[in-house]
């Protein structure tokens, strides 16, 4: 396996489903930090067969909402003096706020300036979400 | 409490609040000289960012009838809306003018964003295909008031259960009462949508059935609620020849109909009621008209909190 040093500050996000690192770096705009991380893809995971993996060495401010709402499975470790003193679980945030667009045309999200898109959780084992204005049903997966 | 509250979705009221609005509308409909003065000096806007004529007289005349007054616009082009205020602007303004609030839309949601930026009770006047509470309680008065109750009944929906939201709100109310029975009836492009099923239907172990014809079970109905079916809405020309009667009522239907049937509708028809129905004394529609107008004064006075 390939080798990325251990960091002695900051954060690793782990058990990234395979394809979606690069998605959850874009997000937290990882490509234009001036501190070290890495995207680790397709790396072998006891749990998942595959996983992708971030290592971030500094603290940052995470929305851990939007990261679980990418993906539930995800696991949060902070780092300390190259000890992980902190494991977060994430798992499907009961409201997602100006993440993904509501798709209905006729729903007022589609006309007024300044609005945010607002989904509230339907059903946490099919991921499935709504709108909180025109109830249209969004769910992660398509 | 219902003082301050928004009534944004017919579900944000529980049954028992619904029972305080419609024990009140009840008192109001026995003595209205009792609530003539009742909202003196209180202001409702009506913002209707879409025409609606009967559903803003019906809103207007439930306040002036409690002594209150109205401002507002009764179609975007005479409003500032033209000028590109955006909607949390323009209802700031007017809530701060006004009491309280009915909007109509023709997006669906807006209400409930506009709610967000008014600290006088908003009501939802109707928005796009979504949601018309008011519609909703007007019904279920009607239906209180024609039954003596909202349980034990056998309800026929009849017409386009697919596109017709009022029918949806409908289901979704009386499926909060005991014992209510549901016989679906409209042609089979035009079913009650899979989620109603499902979500409302399946989930709360209601009894229902799906027919094409109203002639097949009009006999065992307590309500019957018409809607209309617009010949385009039908797949192919031979199911429209072979079904438009069904979902026509009139006096030969009616024959097999119970004593005590109330026939219901959203208004405003078209053909789907025959008029010859009209002197029927099961039609409640018109009723069903004036007592939206009362179900409106109930509600009014309850989020403004004088009664
Ligand atoms: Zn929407």
């Amino acid at each position: 396996m390939l080798n990325i040093n251990s960091i002695t500050k900051g954060i690793v996000i782990d058990h990234i489903k395979p394809g979606y690192g690069i998605r959850i770096f874009e997000y937290l705009k990882l490509d234009r930090a001036n501190f070290t991380v890495a995207l680790i893809m397709n790396a072998t995971s006891r749990k998942y067969g595959r996983k992708d993996m971030i290592k971030i060495e500094n603290v940052i401010d995470l929305d851990l909402a939007m990261l679980g709402f990418i993906d539930p499975n995800i696991t949060v470790n902070i780092i300390e003096d190259e000890k992980i003193i902190e494991k977060i679980n994430l798992s499907l945030p009961d409201r997602v706020e100006g993440i993904i667009q509501c798709k209905n045309p006729r729903c007022i999200t589609s006309e007024e300036r300044g609005i945010t898109h607002k989904f509230v959780l339907l059903d946490e084992n099919k991921g499935i979400y709504k709108c909180e204005y025109c109830d249209q049903i969004y769910s992660w997966e398509g | 409490m219902l003082k301050g509250r928004h009534l944004i979705d017919p579900q944000d009221f529980s049954v028992e609040e619904l029972d305080q609005i419609f024990s009140l509308a009840e008192e109001i409909i026995n003595n209205p000289e009792n609530f003539t003065h009742l909202c003196n000096g209180k202001i409702l806007g009506t913002l209707f960012y879409e025409p609606s004529t009967r559903t803003r007289l019906s809103f207007e005349s439930a306040m002036l009838r409690l002594g209150g007054e109205v401002v507002g616009f009764s179609e975007p082009s005479s409003s500032s809306v033209t000028k590109g205020e955006n909607l949390p602007d323009t209802i700031r303004t007017v809530a701060a003018y006004t009491d309280i609030i009915a909007m109509r839309h023709p997006k669906e949601g807006a209400p409930k964003y506009a709610s967000q930026f008014s600290n006088v009770p908003l009501i939802n006047a109707g928005d796009g295909g979504h949601q018309h509470p008011t519609q909703t309680l007007a019904d279920l008065l009607t239906i209180r008031i024609a039954k003596g109750n909202l349980t034990n009944l056998t309800i026929g929906l009849c017409g386009d259960l697919k596109f017709g939201r009022t029918v949806h709100s409908l289901i979704k109310a009386m499926s909060r009462y005991e014992n209510i029975k549901f016989i679906l009836i409209s042609p089979n492009e035009l079913q009650v949508p899979k989620y109603i099923k499902t979500e409302v239907l399946d989930r709360k172990l209601i009894d229902y059935i799906e027919v094409e014809r109203l002639e097949d079970v009009i006999e065992r109905l307590d309500i019957l609620y018409m809607t209309r079916v617009q010949k385009e809405r039908f797949f192919n020309e031979a199911d429209y020849i072979r079904l438009k009667d069904s979902y026509i009522l009139d006096k030969e239907k009616l024959k097999s109909a119970k004593e005590d049937l109330t026939i219901l509708h959203p208004l405003p028809r078209v053909n789907e009621i025959s008029m010859e129905v009209d002197n029927d004394p099961r039609a409640w529609y018109f009723k069903q008209v004036r007592y939206g107008m009362f179900v409106r004064m109930a509600l009014i006075a309850k989020l403004l909190g004088v009664k």
